[in-house]
């Protein structure tokens, strides 16, 4: 298999693919993916539907190298991660992530919170501090910057995970039901300036959501069931 | 800067556990300092009854305590004509109780002596001392707890004594002390001929070697040493500053398992946020660092409240007139220097199991904990 600068004809560059994955847990015993195969584009927007334990988590953790497959090829931007040979990189510059619940430390203020992955990273507080006034201005924070965690809304709070994750410009953003702890006129907000954003960015989404509503802006709407993509809509 | 601010609020989340650390570790420096600093003291104040005006001390090989040294008087006279010693002076050391008092040290000295020469008399003076065989010099701190001035009888021992005059050293021994003459204190103590130590003034320093080796191979049972070189190898003064870091250690190790337990506790109750950090790209080194400073950061300021307690410690101390002359309150910068150091190496040491524990934590499980 070569999926090293892998193209799709006129469609753009394959900067995710998965190609028959396995995934199971306890031995086995719980099988999760079942040759699972998948490939996204620079720029694309991508929902992963289907209902609870389909896999739709474990596939974003292992394009986010936060687990490895049991069988199969998992690549990011043409590099296979379970060969991977600096998955700090990967975390680093190459994916963001956002989860349900926005994962955010919650004694820190938003700056800070927004800071962590450039301190990890080894971004110099100038490049930094500019990215993020860039990022705050565009998800309407930036008068909430000094603020801690506690005192944000829900929706503030996903905002801020959006901003964290993109703080190193990652060329990727997985995001775990980003909306599903809001209620539904936030979701929607949220999910406005997610869109937009990584437009603006140029960011490949892949999105794990059970809202159908949200899912069908995207470009693509993948329907998992039993652990494997059953049907791949381009929903634009 | 975030970095640091990450250590910080991880230490103000439970402020009370922090400060239960950091008082442990201060504690434990307090206790330490105050130890190894009186220590320090007692045996400065000894080094300095033996190197009062003399550059050498020669006693009997081989002996545990110098108060079962004996260096017969035939060497002193040899020792005093030879060409490069200014002078030589024997000194007889001694124990002997009173009525309230079980230990009072003695000392067997020449009216030539520079202790009784130099020292201030509070109440009569040098030019009568050692003119009676029944004559004693008391210490001023030994006249208190004595109950006595000059022209008095005071029992010492089995015997009573004349006190021919009080007097004031810096030195603690010597003023908790009784100044006999040296026949007098060798018969008292049945060393009859003998001395415990000779203390030597060179007419010229430089020829410590020269005396050295002339001791050696003269009196094969004796050893002459420099006042330093007798400070570093006594084997009393060994102990006793074993005893006092092995003493102070032992605090430290206990300060150091409140760090540990400290630092457990923060890990297990943050593993999510752990997770969320390596999600965001720290890596391994970065989250052991973080936890290695929060222990740090534990172990510095405990150790400056350490410093800062015994140091106020020692200053009451230094109050208690029992202590009087045992207790310096400038502290050894090296000895400032190696509590600092332990208690940060001690803090470090705490956080090895908790920064491996966090090493492990593995994203993906750490994210579904609750």
């Amino acid at each position: 298999m070569s999926l090293s600068g892998a193209q799709t004809g006129n469609l753009g560059r394959i900067v995710l693919s998965a190609e028959n994955v396995w995934k199971s847990y306890d031995d086995g015993a719980i099988a999760v993916l079942k040759g699972v195969s998948f490939e996204a584009i620079e720029g694309q927007t991508v929902a992963l539907c289907g209902p609870s334990g389909c896999g739709k988590s474990t596939l974003l953790h292992l394009f986010g190298g936060l687990d490895s497959p049991d069988k199969g090829h998992v690549a990011v931007n043409g590099t296979e991660i379970n060969r991977h040979c600096n998955l700090l990189r990967l975390l680093r510059h190459e994916v963001g992530f956002v989860f349900q619940l926005h994962n955010l430390i919650p004694d820190l203020t938003l700056e800070e919170n927004c800071l962590i992955p450039t301190v990890a990273a080894g971004i110099d507080r100038r490049t930094a501090h500019a990215r993020l006034q860039q990022l705050a201005d565009r998800t309407g924070l930036t008068h909430r910057l000094d603020h801690r965690i506690q005192k944000l809304s829900g929706g503030e709070r996903q905002r801020t995970a959006l901003c964290r994750a993109l703080m190193n410009k990652p060329k990727i953003l997985l995001a775990d039901e980003p909306t599903g702890s809001l209620d539904e006129g936030t979701s929607v907000l949220v999910f406005d300036l997610l869109l937009d954003v990584v437009a603006t960015e140029g960011v490949t989404l892949v999105m794990a959501t059970h809202d159908r509503g949200l899912a069908q802006r995207c470009d693509r709407l993948l329907e998992m069931h039993d652990g494997r993509i059953h049907e791949s809509v381009y929903a634009r | 800067m975030i970095f640091l601010t990450l250590i910080l609020t991880n230490l103000c989340r439970h402020r009370i556990r922090s400060l239960i650390s950091i008082a442990g570790i201060a504690f434990s420096v307090a206790a330490m300092l105050t130890v190894v600093t009186i220590l320090q003291g007692a045996i400065g104040m000894f080094s300095g009854i033996l190197s009062s005006d003399s550059e050498i001390i020669v006693f009997e090989r081989n002996v545990s305590d110098l108060f079962f040294s004996n260096v017969p008087a035939a060497a002193l006279n040899e020792i005093t004509g030879w060409p490069m010693v200014s002078h030589a002076d024997p000194v007889l050391f001694g124990i002997v109780s009173s009525a309230d008092h079980p230990i009072i040290t003695c000392f067997g000295v020449t009216a030539s002596d520079a202790r009784i020469r130099n020292a201030t008399w509070i109440q009569g003076n040098s030019s009568v001392f050692a003119q009676h065989s029944d004559d004693v010099a008391l210490g001023e701190r030994a006249a208190e707890f004595l109950g006595a001035k000059a022209g008095d009888h005071v029992p010492i021992g089995h015997g009573i004594f004349h006190v021919i005059g009080i007097l004031k050293t810096a030195n603690g021994f010597e003023d908790g002390g009784v100044f006999m003459p040296l026949s007098s204190a060798q018969s008292f103590f049945h060393k009859e001929g003998t001395s415990s130590v000779i203390t030597v003034k060179l007419l010229n320093k430089d020829d410590a070697a020269a005396l050295k080796s002339i001791v050696r191979s003269k009196f094969p049972n004796l050893v002459a040493l420099e006042d330093t070189e007798f400070t570093r190898s006594y084997s009393q003064f060994k102990i006793l500053k074993a005893t006092a870091w092995a003493v102070g250690g032992c605090g430290l190790v206990l300060g150091g398992l409140g760090v540990a337990n400290t630092m457990i506790m923060s890990v297990f109750t943050r593993i999510r946020e752990i997770a969320i950090l390596r999600v965001n790209g720290f890596s391994h080194l970065q989250l052991a660092m973080m936890i290695f400073g929060e222990s740090a950061v534990v172990s510095f300021l405990g150790a400056l409240s350490g410093l800062l307690t015994g140091t106020c410690l020692l200053l009451i101390l230094k109050q208690v007139p029992a202590l009087h002359g045992y207790v310096d309150v400038s502290v050894d910068p090296v000895v400032m220097l190696i509590v600092i150091l332990l208690a940060l190496a001690t803090g470090v040491a705490g956080a090895l199991y908790p920064a491996a524990y966090a090493m492990r934590i593995r994203a993906v499980e750490a994210l579904r904990f609750e």
